[in-house]
């Protein structure tokens, strides 16, 4: 029984989202205010349960929380956190507008953070990872001899690599030998974004399937 | 000057007018019919893998029983019709291979798609898989790329319990789990921030661990440059999907009934391309043929 | 203390973590696992922030009587009715300590009733929007234009079934030509290059800011009195 609730309420909420393609109207902003609502909802709850109490408050005060969250009988407080305990709820001070500097504190720990880590990840993964990456044979040799196709392969890799991070390299006037390689770069770019554009308009067909499907399964139930 | 009477001009610059202003209220509709039809009659193709899908297969095929794996549900609901027929097909391989199953999230809206692997994969193919022996839900943690930095380090630290609430150490399988390294991989489901990516800086290269997975179609061209060298394989949206469901299908023919979900959908998507393409030519056709009329006028 | 203190934090924490990659060892290691751990934690926060932050909105919308007001009381009472009912954990199996989103918990039924069908329609109407846009924007206007067209062309076909029916017939010698070779191709070679090159320049801009945050020479995060 609840699953029909729970077809017909989906359904209509589906119905009232694709009204917007006719035009805005009551039907949809309604639904698209219930939305933001049940999503903020959503992730504060998750975010309590699943992380908040079990990883933060229950290992503050364990005895506080028996019966709430399970944990071992004679857990112990761990009173380090109560640093990043601060720190968060320094954060919810952005709240309060007369005391909302205080929030840049847990700001700075999250930015510190995330830049600390980024340095790093993004110096390994994105810049030496791509050189060694980009860094393949010119002639692939193949079964019994010179791979013709891999060879070609490999070498348009390496000119469409250079050539489009000459395109990026903007603090010299693409002029010359120079405007002639950043102009190759800029048909491998074309046909990067050709790309994702083909992988977009995919993307997207596939959702409308999966909602399309849904509807059908509330037709279904009906007829 | 032009031989064409004019009433002849007249007409063909009306089908030109016509198919330059094609109201997109019909091409809603067209859209709308090119998904629906192909799902009334069941319009289903042959899918083939490529080798970037291939090669996520080949690697769960050659871990040796008791292997650990861990799948990594990075969507919410916006995205499951491409990203759960994925992370269901490599569910059940790697059951049926007897590896490990450690499934967990790093988005919010991960845990209830590890229950619908639960419910449609374990429970249908593999009743007899003991939870905590063979597999266990981890759920999820906040974090982003935090989590996955912590848990490289340290799996425990933020995985006090699973998702039940149950002390991790309770747990056959976690017992002798200190933190992603003693993963032979990972395989991340994801759409977006934080999901492959992530995994890859933040848990294969620094940890040295194979990563591979799936993700959206609007992802999948901006990963290729990780590929094959710090990404072992990729599914690309549904058609990713579906090559990994084909392989799997041809591999294990008992699986036919119950893992050709992405497959049944690449008749509606082959479709409605189709009328994607037919819209972009009308466009052009019309496009070129008032550029010309405009060249001739210009010449008279 | 509004400056100095929080660029100090970020300094301590963002240096501590470059330093813990080139000395994986005590007390760096140890700061790196919980700084991530601390982290982690603070992210709980900001949904918390985020679910306050909506409520300040919307709240002040309906007493204002601001445009559309009525519709911020379905937003605050959505908001409102799904903590209550998530914070609780009401009707799920089995009390305060089981998961949230359990089978037959009033939260899981507002998820799979409310969210999954709104989160996902709201997605897959852009399915419309792709299709009208690619009819009314996508012309060979240029060369550039036209290569843009072929790609993604090519992918659309070579990426579905349809690309094995058009072009399977042709014979081995000529399989280079197979449609879904050749999206495979593009893929991996132009795609691979062209992204790998935009990759590069994303990571080289990250890894300057970044640095640029933990010596406090980018500071906007802090607001407006930064300076």
């Amino acid at each position: 029984m609840a699953h029909v609730f729970e077809l017909w309420i989906g359904s209509l909420l589906t119905l009232m989202i694709f009204s917007f393609l006719y035009k805005d109207n009551p039907f949809y902003k309604f639904a698209e205010h219930l939305f933001v609502g049940v999503s903020a909802a959503y992730w504060m709850v998750i975010g309590i349960w699943s992380t908040l109490m079990p990883n933060l408050v229950a290992r503050i005060w364990p005895n506080a929380l028996q019966g709430i969250v399970n944990m071992p009988a004679d857990a112990k407080p761990q009173y380090h956190y109560l640093i990043p305990a601060v720190f968060g709820i320094l954060m919810l001070t952005r709240l309060i507008e007369k005391i909302s500097w205080l929030s840049r504190w847990a700001m700075a720990f999250v930015i510190g953070f995330a830049a600390g880590t980024n340095f790093t990840r993004y110096l390994q993964s994105d810049f030496v990872g791509q050189i060694y990456n980009a860094m393949i044979p010119f002639i692939a040799k193949g079964d019994g001899g010179i791979s013709i196709g891999a060879s070609i392969s490999g070498i348009v890799l390496l000119i469409g690599v250079i050539s489009a991070l000459c395109y990026f390299f903007f603090s010299k006037e693409h002029s010359g030998a120079f405007g002639a390689v950043s102009r190759v770069g800029i048909w491998f770019l074309m046909v990067t974004f050709g790309a994702a554009f083909g992988y977009t308009v995919m993307a997207r067909i596939s959702l409308l399937t999966g909602r399309m499907q849904y509807l059908g399964e509330w037709l279904s139930s009906i007829f | 000057m032009t031989d064409e009477k004019p009433e002849e001009t007249q007409k063909k610059r009306d089908i030109i007018k016509i198919m330059n202003t094609i109201d997109r209220r019909i091409i809603f509709l067209l859209i709308a019919l090119a998904i629906i039809l192909p799902l009334v009659f069941h319009l289903v193709f042959t899918v083939r893998a490529s080798p970037i899908v291939e090669a996520i297969f080949d690697k769960v095929e050659s871990l040796p029983p008791g292997s650990k794996v861990i799948l990594s549900f990075d969507y919410g609901p916006s995205t499951v019709p491409e990203n759960q027929p994925m992370a269901e097909a490599v569910a059940r391989h790697v059951l049926h291979k007897d590896l490990k199953l450690y499934m967990m999230a790093v988005w919010a809206t991960g845990p209830p798609q590890i229950d619908l692997v639960k419910s449609r994969v374990v429970d249908v193919d593999f009743p007899k898989k003991v939870y905590g022996k063979d597999w266990i839900n981890l759920g999820y943690k906040a974090g982003n790329q935090g989590l996955i930095n912590a848990i490289l380090l340290d799996l425990k630290g933020m995985y006090t319990t699973d998702i039940h609430g149950t002390p991790i150490d309770d747990f056959e399988m976690m017992r002798d789990v200190a933190n992603l390294t003693d993963m032979s991989l990972i395989v991340c489901i994801g759409s977006g921030y934080p999901g492959m990516r992530e995994w890859v800086q933040f848990a294969g290269d620094p940890g040295r661990i194979p990563v591979c997975g799936g993700v959206t179609a609007v992802e999948a061209p901006l990963l290729y440059p990780y590929y094959p060298r710090q990404l072992l394989g990729l599914m690309g949206g549904l058609q990713g999907a579906a090559e990994y469901e084909a392989t799997l299908v041809t591999k294990y023919p008992q699986f036919i009934a119950t893992s050709e979900q992405a497959v049944k959908l690449m008749g509606p998507q082959t479709v409605a391309h189709l009328v994607i393409i037919s819209f972009v030519i009308i466009g052009n056709i019309a496009f070129f043929a008032e550029k010309g009329r405009q060249r001739k006028g210009k010449k008279a | 203390m509004k400056v100095q203190i929080p660029l100090i934090i970020s300094f301590i924490v963002g240096i501590a973590l470059i330093i813990a990659i080139f000395v994986p060892h005590d007390p760096f290691h140890s700061m790196n696992e919980t700084f991530s751990i601390y982290f982690d934690l603070i992210a709980v926060f900001a949904f918390i922030l985020g679910g306050g932050n909506l409520l300040k909105v919307h709240g002040d919308k309906i007493y204002r009587r601001a445009k559309d007001w009525k519709y911020s009381i379905v937003t605050a009472a959505g908001f409102i009715i799904m903590l209550v009912v998530g914070a609780l954990k009401l009707g799920g199996p089995p009390g305060f300590t089981g998961d949230v989103t359990a089978e037959g918990s009033w939260f899981k039924f507002m998820y799979d009733s409310l969210f999954v069908p709104l989160q996902s329609t709201m997605f897959s109407l852009l399915a419309f929007f792709v299709a009208s846009a690619s009819y009314r924007a996508f012309r060979a206007k240029t060369r550039e234009a036209t290569l843009l067209l072929i790609a993604a062309f090519i992918i659309l076909v070579g990426r579905t079934p349809l690309g094995h029916y058009l072009t399977g017939w042709l014979p081995p010698p000529l399989q280079f030509l197979h449609i879904p070779n050749v999206s495979n191709w593009i893929l991996s070679f132009p795609n691979m290059a062209g992204q790998r090159a935009i990759m590069i320049g994303i990571s080289l801009g990250i890894i300057a800011t970044s640095l640029k945050m933990i010596l406090g020479i980018e500071r906007s995060y802090l607001g407006g009195e930064s300076k």
